[in-house]
């Protein structure tokens, strides 16, 4: 298999809700193992994009291909042979909530293999290991805090050995050291397991850590891939607005702002 | 065009009942595909049966206890006292049973069906499921919907014998016939035929209820409150379906 071999090939892609016009004219080539960041304002289509690419929503025009196969063309046995090939990490970790983090890990592997019940022990074991949650195994999802409840999803969704992984907005609502964490564990799980993957966020820290290349949706259609770097230098105002928003962030950061000594100035004034 | 001449509410009900017949031929289509989820059928077996034991017991007991207490005061003037027990037996066992516990699985089941598959559709559990290859509709679906399909009926004859039972105990306030007396003089009352149709009845119902509560659940959009409407719907759509289902039963026997 040559390193360059295209995993993921979105071609004029379309889809529109009603008469809300979504995504316009998408156009995406990821090449395996490579990881692509992709920034947007909220409500501008990324998530459909992924879930578009993995079967959940069928454009209205275009083509999706993943693994040389267009997912829209597909039966649904075809899907979800395809899907088996695909992971898929949502925002809220979507835990099955009346089964144990371990039930959650053994379910789609009792559903999709053949693998006995010591080797689907050895499994869950082993990927519980790699998100750190090994103590977690025989909680139910009530139990877990939001960022533990991400790396299950993480882990219910490596279980499987994708070669595409899509995920979307994976540190959206954490704080920022758990932001890091999950950050660098989607590294690890790169390095690990050799995927390729679409990274939906708005969290430029995620973005930094996780990204090979960067597109910016605007107006339904992508921007030109760059690096953080690039981008972070672009011509396009919009584009640089999120980094700016970073660099803010960090000033605010090296001026040891803290909101007591703000409330201190306004009770002076 | 229809959808220029029809009012909406018209044209969305439609629209849900083309949804609910393509989601039954979906149904259909699927049910005997495995993999076959045996572990899930059993739990949801004793789920819905299990669960609904004491609330249909005690509605079954309460219908028969106040059916045999407004026959006495009516009946006993013209001395036909005896006809009580067969009285109590066909109102039980022909309409009154099958619908009112049909009405209240509809009330307990079909929500709390519509309920728990809204909120999975709502927090992306079943959209999870089904991006990781595990057909939804194969585990949550069928599994719901035979378990309905076969375990309320059974509720049903459950809840008539308990209002058979009411009946009698009723009946020993005023008269002192025996239970085996008012056994045998309710069951003379009923042929195996004239029990065709209210068995048969009842799994329809079962099978309604369980199918509109995961229709309902399944199709819910984002949101908490479509779960509330997605389990108020399926009580309301499944409660009005017993009544019709009720009704071509009578009408369908009749015939025979």
């Amino acid at each position: 298999m040559s390193e360059t071999e295209t995993v993921i090939d979105l071609e004029h892609l379309k889809k529109s809700f009603g008469k809300s016009e979504i995504l316009t004219d998408i156009n995406l080539k990821i090449n395996r193992g490579e990881t692509v960041v992709t920034l947007g304002k909220s409500g501008t289509g990324k998530s459909v994009t992924l879930k578009c690419i993995v079967g959940l929503i069928k454009p209205d025009s275009g083509k999706v291909k993943v693994l040389g196969k267009n997912i829209p063309d597909l039966s649904y046995e075809e899907l979800q042979y395809m899907r088996k090939k695909i992971g898929f990490v949502f925002q809220s970790g979507a835990l099955y909530d009346s089964m144990s983090v371990r039930q959650n890990l053994e379910f789609p592997l009792m559903r999709n293999t053949d693998l006995s019940a010591g080797d689907i022990n050895k499994k869950v074991e082993e990927v519980l290991n790699d998100v750190g949650l090994s103590k977690a195994i025989d909680k139910m999802p009530a139990e877990l805090s939001g960022g533990m409840r991400k790396r299950i999803g993480v882990a219910r969704t490596i279980i499987m050995n994708p070669e595409v992984m899509l995920w979307d907005e994976p540190t959206t609502g954490l704080d920022p050291e758990t932001t890091r964490d999950i950050s660098h564990l989607i590294v690890r799980m790169q390095r690990k397991y050799k995927v390729t993957s679409i990274v939906v966020t708005h969290d430029m820290i995620c973005a930094k850590i996780v990204s090979d290349k960067i597109v910016v949706l605007k107006d339904g259609a992508y921007s030109e891939p760059g690096t953080y770097d690039e981008l972070e230098n672009s011509k396009d105002e919009f584009v640089r607005s999120f980094f700016e928003e970073v660099e803010n962030d960090e000033n605010a950061e090296l001026t040891n702002y803290q909101p007591s000594s703000i409330d201190k100035k306004k009770y002076r004034n | 065009m229809l959808k220029d001449i029809l009012p909406t509410s018209v044209q969305n009900m439609l629209l849900e009942t083309w949804g609910l017949w393509n989601f039954a031929l979906r149904f259909f289509r699927e049910v005997f595909k495995p993999p076959y989820n045996l572990n899930e059928l059993t739990k949801q077996f004793f789920q819905i049966g299990n669960k609904s034991l004491g609330l249909v017991g005690i509605t079954g007991f309460i219908i028969g206890f106040v059916l045999a207490l407004q026959a006495i005061p009516t009946l006993q003037p013209f001395g036909a006292t005896s006809l009580i027990p067969s009285m109590i037996g066909l109102s039980i066992i022909l309409e009154i049973g099958p619908v009112i516990s049909g009405l209240i699985c509809a009330g307990k089941i079909g929500s709390s069906i519509g309920a728990e598959l809204g909120s999975m559709k709502v927090t992306e559990q079943i959209d999870a499921m089904e991006v990781s290859a595990c057909n939804p509709f194969n585990y949550l679906v069928i599994s719901r919907v035979i378990a309905t399909t076969f375990m309320i009926p059974l509720l049903i004859i459950y809840a008539d014998t308990i209002a058979l039972l009411g009946g009698f105990i009723a009946l020993n306030f005023v008269s002192d016939v025996s239970i085996g007396l008012y056994f045998r003089s309710v069951f003379e009352a009923i042929s195996i035929s004239t029990l065709i149709a209210p068995v048969v009845k009842t799994f329809f119902f079962g099978f309604t209820i369980g199918l509109v509560g995961c229709y309902k659940g399944y199709n819910a959009d984002k949101g908490t409150e479509s779960v509330g409407i997605a389990a108020n719907t399926s009580v309301v759509i499944s409660s009005l379906m017993v009544i019709i289902w009720d009704m071509l039963a009578v009408q369908i026997s009749n015939l025979f």
